[in-house]
């Protein structure tokens, strides 16, 4: 579902063959910073990070971990409602009691974004690692690689990501830490955009002059690949990954909400809510501070990638900025000669195709 | 009162004064030409008599009437009024001047009603009736067809419809026919005129060609950088310039008629004997501004069959050996119902030291054969030499190169140009770097490049550096052929002067045989010694230039040198008048635009 | 016209277009071949789609017979479900029994009893042994009402929405609904979900817990029962359409054509409601076919949430369980209604759009 969302999203990616000024780096970052919500977004995904790496540090300074059980913190006489006042909130654990376990609430938390953010990450590098590999190939390649590639990746695009990794967790062995087992599923059912769209846009950069003149100077096929399209490839790329890491954290909570992913004791906050309606009146905090853990996360994540997308692709973005009229340089307009205007046209509804 | 006034017009987007003090006045019925090269700002103005820049965040100062209005001070229904009903634009790429999902018809009707707010069925019939006007054939049944169905002559003519359909006082046509073959330009022209002398309406023609302007208008503004240069009627400013600049974009432009003869060496002596009928008059006349902008060399020629050239210059040792043969080449797209012939059975021949140009419209087929010759294209069948020798194998020829039309994709953005031009010898496996520096150095010398800007990337070149840049890349191969595909038609005309300067300047040096692919006669013949025309992928016609050009043979050679416009307006009329006569014999465009459609 | 194209383009890129035109060759231009082609496009994908499965679900990873048996089994056990299963036949074998099944039925021997399974026979379940094609026919309507209902009231809030902040852009409108769709996307269905029955149906008690009332049985019952659900799911979803709907139409806006129209003097309202909408119909019709195709997968989410008995709820239990052939059936269903919607939705705006059929 978000697949497709994603690849419609995208203006621009994978259709328009303009290139980025060479100085890349360096306008990427001047364009990121004048985004005010971005920056504050990436501020908060730091912190995140932070969060995640240092979880040990956190918990070592409440004094907790995330896995004990504190059965005297329970009254199991009324099911596992923690007891005090707020759930359970005391010096020593500062956010309250998981109900029934007795388990520190505040650890959990902090190991959750590890698990969520780790997952999500792992599997994006994967399903970006994926998608170029095979979208790369298929744009490169023959005529039967192409179809053959395309076809795979439609299905996978076709397929919704949620269906297929929860019937792939259920026939993956058990031998693995469950952690690394949702990712390696998320990345290898997620990877269909990537592919769509670093083939998309294969095609229309093999198609540059540049390219072409680097196959008249002698060069083969892998130096061409190196030197001419994957820089070039990097943008689109990037950007589409950077859409894809709060797509991912979404999925593995689902799938954790739905006890088939990251399962206990491991703590996750997709799994931390399966259970949280029965407490909400008990311990209202079980259900909020997940959920709220998992909004900023997502939102913050969400706002970065448009910021991203954003100073990779200005030209997308004041598109969608402001829709009034622009007048346009002259130089472009005078580019425009009969031939390579009638290239434009079947080009302009392929990508119309490609992009929903 | 005047139909248009402008006093002092300024436009600023941010820091750029695109637009700087302009004043002109147009009275009723009366057509103006704004003719400058990109970034004169000739567009911009006709964007403010609209009052288009509203809302965009450009600063617009001066003051813009147009039939009595104030375009800054009127409200946004006024504005609305005045947009379509007072003056009327048409604009450069009619495809994408038109909404894709709507039909033609509909997209009139509702500019129509947007004016007249007449009833749907009366808006449509109109719409048929002013799509009748401009002469599209069955037009209540084409007014149902989508832009997509129509080729481009009849959108240019269905934008002229939808103008008219308001009936406007003022048109304002922004580069009506730049996006348009030669011979669909002229129809078009030929169409904007019929209709003034119709309607009435006056006419703002914003343009890059100076002979589209010479077609159309009665007076000219010349524009650079913003400001007017001069002023003046058409003859006038366009016979007798008096700036400087006027005279540099004047000379700059090249000319059908084979002008700029200047001092050729080696073929000046054999030359000028013999067959430069028909136009030798007009090339006299404009003798002497040929080669101001650099026009050197490669242009004109001598006469004589193509033999007497060859063989005299090979006797000088200008030409030389045959460098690439073809033979029967041809190049199949797709296949079954699908397939496309693109070039169907060429045969040429090209000598170190000549250049032979490829002319021909869109879709003739021509980029198609350049590629082929170097090898980025293998042909269906047919037989292709090199040096003698059968091209071994697949991929590049060696010992080719290619400029390319597209000065932004020909350069890859993120490798220095130094980085690029080098790629040549990289890949032939020269691996002392300072040893590679120093070539490429000499090489950007050698095209006019400052060899310090080695480590600068494309964006920091301007379009004509960039050619300078592809053409260092593609010498840097050592090679003896270079196919040029539309190497200035991205380019300004005084750029084009320089570039093409630039490429006779190497040829004569290092006895390159050049291929030269271009849509436009004019500057084939300046810079070739024999051309080729081509139609659906065919040579028609193929000689020493002078002998096409002067005495083309084939029809449609015939066609294509009378729809080139002219720099004179007198003979631009004449030629008005002959295409008058000829339209009542073959229905142009409409013809080709239904056969395109039975096609599709 | 895209042999012209065609022709200016380097051949390698002409070679991998070369493939479809060979294609249209064979089954002739115009709309007719388009849809042929389109269909028969379909039918390749989901024969892809069902070796990819089978082979992924019952080669790749585990010992399926060990699986299935559950983990408590004896090695002899182990045995003998694998001898059931046939699972010592080569993959193509089973493979090709399976297809057979899905195209002419099946007849399973249970030991003693012979069991006929119907033409799109995918299996019978390994827990209850009951036919996966039925068992998924008994679970559509819970997942039909769920979706349909949750459907309409998603495309009418979201692409309202996408629509009224393209109208407003540059408006404090559009500054407040990009907030709210952006919250919307960042908030997952089960937190809104469970945040809304929380609330609605535990403090303020407006709406009953959802329990699924058949549509026949009481409709309004059936309603008011779903319309947690429906508003849980749409307002999730809406977020999504609203900025594709928002995008695809700022993006038509900037298009040269809607400067000609602002040039001729057409209302703001006119470009916005009839131009930009326009050019926005084509990715949103795409996502929704897409969409409804999922939802034969079952909404897993809000099902598992409310607790309503359809496909989604069904499919979690079956991965649960490690119910194979229930587990597959569902997949292999869910793609074969995502490739079908999207193959419709192809053709139908084909039908708006002839400019689909020439490339």
């Amino acid at each position: 579902m978000s697949e497709a969302l994603l690849a419609s999203e995208t203006p621009g990616v994978g259709a328009t063959a303009v290139p980025a000024p060479a100085s890349g780096a360096r306008q990427f970052w001047r364009r990121l910073r004048t985004q005010r919500a971005a920056l504050a977004a990436a501020a908060v995904v730091a912190l995140l990070v932070l969060v995640a790496l240092a979880a040990p540090l956190f918990t070592a300074l409440e004094g907790q971990d995330p896995t004990s059980y504190h059965p005297a913190l329970v009254d199991s006489a009324r099911g596992g409602v923690p007891v005090g006042p707020f759930g359970g909130i005391s010096s020593e654990h500062w956010l309250g009691v998981e109900p029934q376990t007795g388990r520190d609430l505040f650890a959990r938390l902090v190991y959750g974004a590890r698990v969520s953010l780790g997952v999500a990450l792992a599997a994006t590098v994967l399903q970006v690692a994926i998608g170029v590999t095979v979208g790369l190939a298929g744009g490169l390649g023959g005529r039967w690689l192409d179809q053959t590639l395309s076809r795979a990746t439609d299905v996978m695009v076709a397929l919704p990501l949620m269906v297929l990794a929860l019937a792939l967790l259920a026939v993956v062995p058990g031998g693995f830490p469950r952690p690394v087992l949702v990712a390696l599923v998320i990345g290898f059912v997620g990877w269909g955009g990537v592919a769509k769209v670093v083939r998309a846009k294969t095609i229309s950069l093999k198609s540059l002059d540049h390219v072409a003149a680097a196959r008249l100077s002698g060069w083969g096929g892998v130096r061409i690949a190196r030197r001419e399209l994957l820089p070039a490839l990097a943008a689109p790329v990037i950007t589409y990954a950077a859409l894809l890491v709060p797509t991912n954290i979404t999925v593995e909570a689902a799938l954790s909400f739905l006890g088939v992913g990251v399962k206990p004791p491991t703590a996750s906050w997709g799994q931390m809510l399966t259970s949280a309606d029965v407490w909400y009146q008990a311990a209202p905090q079980y259900l909020l501070l997940p959920a709220a853990a998992l909004f900023v996360t997502v939102l913050a994540l969400t706002v970065l990638g448009d910021g991203v997308r954003t100073a990779l692709d200005p030209r997308a973005a004041s598109r969608l900025r402001v829709g009034t009229l622009r007048t346009r340089k002259a130089d472009t307009l005078r580019t425009r000669k009969p031939d390579t205007l009638r290239t434009r046209k079947p080009d302009t509804l392929r990508t119309r195709k490609d992009g929903s | 009162m005047s139909l248009v006034e402008v006093e002092d017009l300024g436009v600023e987007f941010g820091a750029v004064r695109a637009v700087d003090s302009v004043s002109f006045t147009l009275a009723p019925g009366a057509a103006l030409g704004l003719v400058g090269e990109s970034g004169s700002g000739k567009s911009t103005v006709a964007s403010a008599l609209l009052g288009l820049h509203r809302d965009t965040g450009a600063r617009v100062t001066g003051s813009v009437r147009v039939g009595g209005v104030d375009v800054a001070a009127a409200g946004d229904d006024e504005l609305r009024r005045l947009r379509g009903g007072v003056a009327a634009m048409v604009f450069q790429d009619p495809l994408s001047a038109l909404d894709p999902y709507f039909a033609v018809g509909d997209q009139i009707a509702e500019v129509h009603r947007a004016h007249s707010g007449v009833s749907r069925r009366a808006a449509r019939a109109r719409a048929v009736d002013v799509l009748g006007r401009v002469g599209i054939p069955d037009a209540a049944r084409r007014a149902r067809s989508r832009p997509h169905e129509f080729s481009g002559g009849m959108r240019q003519r269905a934008l002229i419809a939808m103008a008219l359909a308001c009936e406007p006082d003022l048109l304002i046509a922004d580069e009506p026919t730049t996006a348009l073959d030669v011979t669909v330009q002229a129809q078009i022209l030929d169409l904007l005129h019929a209709l003034r002398e119709e309607t009435g309406m006056g006419l703002l023609l914003v343009t890059h060609d100076v002979g589209v302007a010479a077609e159309s208008v009665d007076d000219v503004l010349v524009m650079r950088d913003g400001r007017v240069v001069e002023r003046g009627g058409v003859a006038q400013v366009l016979g007798a310039p008096r700036e400087a600049y006027t005279r540099e974009l004047l000379s700059a432009v090249p000319r059908v008629e084979g002008s700029g003869s200047g001092p050729v060496p080696g073929s000046g002596t054999s030359s000028g004997s013999g067959s430069d009928s028909g136009s030798g008059s007009a090339a006299g006349a404009d003798d002497g501004v040929g080669d101001g902008g650099g026009v050197g060399d490669g242009g004109g020629g001598g006469g004589g069959d193509a033999e007497g050239v060859v063989d005299a210059r090979r006797a000088e040792g200008v030409v030389g050996d045959v460098v690439v043969e073809a033979e029967g080449l041809r190049r199949v797209f797709g296949r079954g119902r699908r397939a496309f012939t693109a070039v169907d059975g060429v045969s040429l021949t090209v000598r170190a030291g000549e250049t032979l140009g490829v002319v021909g419209e869109s879709g003739s087929g021509k980029t198609t054969l350049g590629r082929m010759l170097v090898g980025l294209l293998e042909p269906t069948a047919g037989q292709l030499r090199h040096g003698g020798a059968e091209k071994p194998g697949k991929g590049a020829a060696p010992g080719v190169q290619m400029v390319f039309q597209d000065p932004v994709s020909s350069l890859n953005p993120r490798r220095s140009v130094g980085e690029s031009i080098a790629d040549p010898l990289r890949a032939r496996g020269d691996r002392d770097g300072d040893a590679i520096r120093a070539r490429v150095r000499d090489l950007m010398q050698r095209v006019g490049l400052d060899p310090a800007h080695y480590d600068r990337y494309p964006h920091e070149f301007s379009g004509g550096q960039r050619q300078r840049v592809g053409i260092a890349r593609a010498l840097a191969a050592e090679p003896r052929l270079i196919v040029c595909d539309e190497p200035v038609s991205a380019l300004d005309v005084t750029t084009q002067a320089q570039v093409t300067a630039l490429l006779a300047e190497l040829q004569r040096e290092l006895g390159l045989a050049l291929v030269f692919v271009a849509h436009d006669l004019a500057v084939v013949r300046q810079v070739s010694d024999r051309v080729a025309v081509m139609r659906n992928g065919r040579i028609v016609e193929q000689g020493p230039v002078d002998e096409v050009y002067g005495a083309p043979q084939d029809p449609y050679t015939r066609q294509l040198l009378a729809a080139v416009p002219a720099l004179d307006p007198a003979v631009a009329a004449e030629r008005r008048a002959a295409r008058a006569a000829g339209a009542h014999a073959v229905r142009e465009d409409g013809g080709a635009a239904g056969k395109e459609l039975a096609a599709a | 016209m895209t042999a012209t194209a065609t022709a200016t383009t380097t051949s390698a890129a002409a070679r991998s277009r070369g493939g479809a035109a060979a294609l249209g060759g064979l089954l002739g231009g115009g709309f007719t071949g388009f849809v042929l082609r389109r269909v028969l496009g379909a039918v390749v994908t989901l024969f892809v789609l069902s070796v990819v499965i089978y082979a992924v679900f019952y080669v790749a990873p585990g010992d399926v017979a060990q699986i299935t048996c559950g983990p408590r089994c004896s090695p002899a056990q182990v045995q003998q479900v694998s001898e059931q299963l046939k699972l010592d036949d080569p993959i193509h074998v089973r493979y090709l029994d399976f297809l057979r099944g899905v195209l002419v039925g099946h007849d399973y021997s249970t030991g003693t009893s012979v069991l006929h399974c119907d033409a799109p026979c995918l299996g019978l379940s390994y827990q209850t042994d009951q036919q996966v094609t039925e068992l998924i026919l008994n679970k559509v309507p819970v997942t039909a009402s769920l979706a349909i209902g949750a459907m309409v009231l998603w495309l009418i809030l979201g692409v309202g929405t996408g629509v009224l902040s393209a109208w407003r852009r540059g408006r404090p409108t559009e500054r407040v609904l990009t907030a709210l769709t952006l919250a919307g996307t960042a908030t997952p269905v089960f937190v809104i979900g469970l945040l809304l029955m929380i609330l609605v149906c535990g403090k303020l008690q407006w709406l009953p817990f959802p329990q699924y009332v058949p549509f026949t049985d009481d409709p309004q019952q059936w309603a008011w029962n779903l319309l947690l659900p429906w508003v849980s799911l749409a307002l999730i979803e809406a977020a999504k359409y609203a900025r594709l709907t928002r995008s695809s139409m700022l993006e038509t806006l900037a298009e040269d054509h809607v400067r000609t129209f602002r040039a001729y003097g057409v209302r703001e309202r006119s470009i916005v409601g009839r131009h930009a909408l326009r050019g926005a119909l084509a990715p949103v019709i795409a996502l929704s076919a897409n969409d409804f195709g999922s939802m034969f997968g079952g909404a897993l989410l809000t099902e598992t949430l409310f607790g309503l008995p359809g496909l989604g709820r069904e499919l979690v239990q079956a991965v649960r369980v490690v119910d194979l052939p229930v587990v597959v059936g569902m997949v292999l269903v869910t793609g074969f209604f995502v490739v079908l919607a999207n193959a419709v939705a192809d053709v139908l705006y084909a039908v708006a759009d002839r400019r689909v059929v020439l490339s």
